[in-house]
């Protein structure tokens, strides 16, 4: 595994998004994008130059565009559905639901600059509430990459899926953290480090945080074992459960609220297969101050540094349990 | 099919519609009935379909965006051999695909999920527009319940359909003027709708949608842009104690009622 303090080429996963984008276009001639006037935010412009007609441009009308996504499905084209996480989801959430979800329509969702991406921009522009509104929903795979590799993976997959997916994705950078040539597999987290004093899991923009968490933790002689977990539904049970019985302890991180995320679908199973203290890290229930996303992670709890000591924190409740 | 021999059938649809509604103890019959003349046009005379391949990609598409009136769709679908006519009897049923609201994934011949209104134009849209980009040659077309106008996701879509060109898109606005509450008029009026949709670009059609000689080359009409069909019809319509009150928009007629309403519509069957 690359080192995090050694990779410090931080990558913009929407340029791993169309690149892959248009590379499948050009062989498949019924992928097209749907965007909401955000052909610039979702960085749909080489695809619009390459293939005009096949970028639909709804206008600043996201019912509308979820809507007519899954109607361009129904006449047999495989349409990627592009815009601002917090407006896709919670503009039309219904849509979503019904016209996707429920339908089954063979959809792909992009939520572009999810989580505080917008960071100052504020919490209206926020996205820390999609993975609680969209792992509810049956038929919808909700999957949150965490660089750019697992992004061009989890597009390639997402082509191929036959069925709705929710693909969240960041404009903030991150370092790849997976090698390349990684396949991206539905429900299933990569090891990036093994220990087992402490099971850390992240996905999206977190995951190199608690990578370099576990590095800190290691100078201390503490060996946490690292999940990256883009999958949010169907949670990945199996190694949820593998972490719980053989590290004792488990602390989550995400770019969300710690209402209704990743933490939170964790704890589902946890609780119920293999109960062991957790420690769920995000946006605590709040709207969020003003501050750049990296200085809201940091804010909330989320810094290397902040997280390790969290860790250690819960390392202690196991203790006391035994 | 011949004007005559729709509206035969339309009477029969709406027979069953009365008896399923009567023995499932519950339906939207007021808004079933004024729409069944315009399914009747559509699935025996106006839409290229084909019972046995539901799925055909050449299929024209129907998207019944009021799908609270399902049942209406389902004795259509029944009756026009997408589903076993008897299947019509577990409308409601634990476990019935027939459900309130059409399941695409259930039911063949049902295009879309719908029942939360203002869902069905945008999906419309977006059918249409595939169709456009894939030069197939199917026609889309799509019906809305006077009252579902309120939502703004239709006007989004509406503005979206003239924008893209839409002239294979056929918006039918079921205008029988009364809503769940109260009148369209009492609540949110958006009547006369000709005029907003011509500003957004539509030709518009208006006719008596009760009426086949008028139901019938309205939605056979081709132009140069999308098309809405202003129907005015009559809730309740076919059943004389029906018509035209706000009261029977879910009431389901008690023993008494249901004898007459049978009665009346099978006079002329």
């Amino acid at each position: 595994m690359k080192d995090v303090m050694t990779s410090p080429k931080l990558h913009d996963c929407r340029d791993a998004f169309v690149a892959t984008l248009e590379r499948l276009g050009a062989d498949n001639p019924k992928i097209v994008a749907v965007c909401n006037d955000s052909v610039g935010s979702s960085k749909l412009g080489g695809f619009k130059s390459r293939w005009p007609e096949r970028l639909v441009n709804v206008g600043i009308a996201e019912q509308n565009m979820v809507g007519v996504g899954a109607g361009l499905a129904n006449g047999g084209l495989l349409p990627f559905v592009c815009g601002a996480a917090c407006f896709l989801t919670g503009r039309s959430l219904e849509q979503i639901k019904a016209d996707i979800a429920y339908s089954n329509a063979n959809v792909k969702l992009i939520g572009i600059s999810s989580g505080m991406a917008y960071g100052e921009l504020g919490p209206t522009h926020h996205s820390i509430e999609d993975f609680a509104w969209t792992r509810v929903l049956p038929n919808l795979p909700v999957v949150a990459p965490c660089d750019s590799i697992e992004t061009a993976a989890a597009v390639e997959w997402a082509a191929h899926y036959d069925g709705p997916v929710f693909l969240r994705l960041s404009r903030v950078g991150v370092p790849d953290l997976l090698p390349a040539g990684h396949k991206f597999e539905l429900g299933k987290a990569n090891l990036l480090r093994d220990g087992d004093a402490v099971t850390l899991i992240a996905n999206g923009t977190v995951t190199h945080r608690i990578l370099k968490a576990a590095e800190l933790l290691a100078e201390q002689g503490i060996e946490a074992r690292v999940l990256n977990m883009a999958t949010v539904r169907p949670i990945d049970v199996e190694a949820v459960v593998a972490a719980a019985r053989e590290t004792g302890a488990i602390l989550t991180a995400e770019e969300h609220s710690t209402i209704g995320g990743l933490g939170s679908a964790i704890a589902e199973y946890v609780v119920a297969e293999a109960p062991v203290p957790m420690k769920i890290l995000g946006v605590p229930g709040i709207f969020a101050p003003t501050g750049s996303a990296e200085f809201l992670l940091n804010e909330f709890g989320m810094s290397p540094a902040a997280i390790a000591e969290a860790a250690i924190a819960l390392i202690a409740r196991k203790s006391s349990r035994a | 099919m011949q004007p005559n021999d729709l509206d035969r059938i339309a009477r029969q649809i709406r027979l069953r519609d009365l008896q399923a509604v009567f023995e499932a103890g519950a339906g939207h019959i007021g808004g079933e009935m004024s729409a069944i003349d315009i399914l009747t046009a559509l699935y025996f005379r106006v839409l290229r379909i084909w019972p046995d391949q539901p799925t055909n990609p050449d299929r024209d598409r129907f998207v019944l965006s009021k799908g609270h009136v399902a049942l209406a769709l389902y004795v259509t679908l029944a009756k026009r051999g997408f589903i076993p006519e008897e299947e019509v009897a577990t409308f409601l049923k634990p476990h019935s695909r027939l459900n309130g609201h059409p399941n695409c994934n259930k039911v063949p011949g049902v295009e879309t999920n719908t029942g939360p209104l203002g869902h069905g134009l945008p999906v419309a849209v977006g059918m249409a527009k595939a169709a456009k980009l894939t030069g197939a040659a199917y026609r889309t077309y799509v019906m809305t319940g006077d009252g579902e106008m309120q939502e703004g996701s239709n006007w989004e879509a509406i503005a979206a359909a003239a924008q893209f060109g839409l002239d294979n898109l056929t918006l039918i606005i079921d205008h029988n003027r009364f809503q769940q509450g109260a009148s369209l008029k009492d609540t949110n009026n958006l009547a006369p709708f000709p005029a907003k949709l011509e500003a957004f670009g539509w030709d518009v059609t208006e006719i008596n949608g009760n009426v086949m000689d008028e139901i019938v080359p309205a939605l056979e009409k081709r132009g140069s842009r999308p098309h809405c069909i202003v129907a005015h019809t009559n809730k309740g319509h076919g059943i004389s104690f029906m018509q035209d009150t706000v009261d029977w928009h879910h009431k389901v007629p008690n023993a008494e009622q249901y004898k007459i309403a049978v009665a009346e519509l099978s006079e002329t069957l």
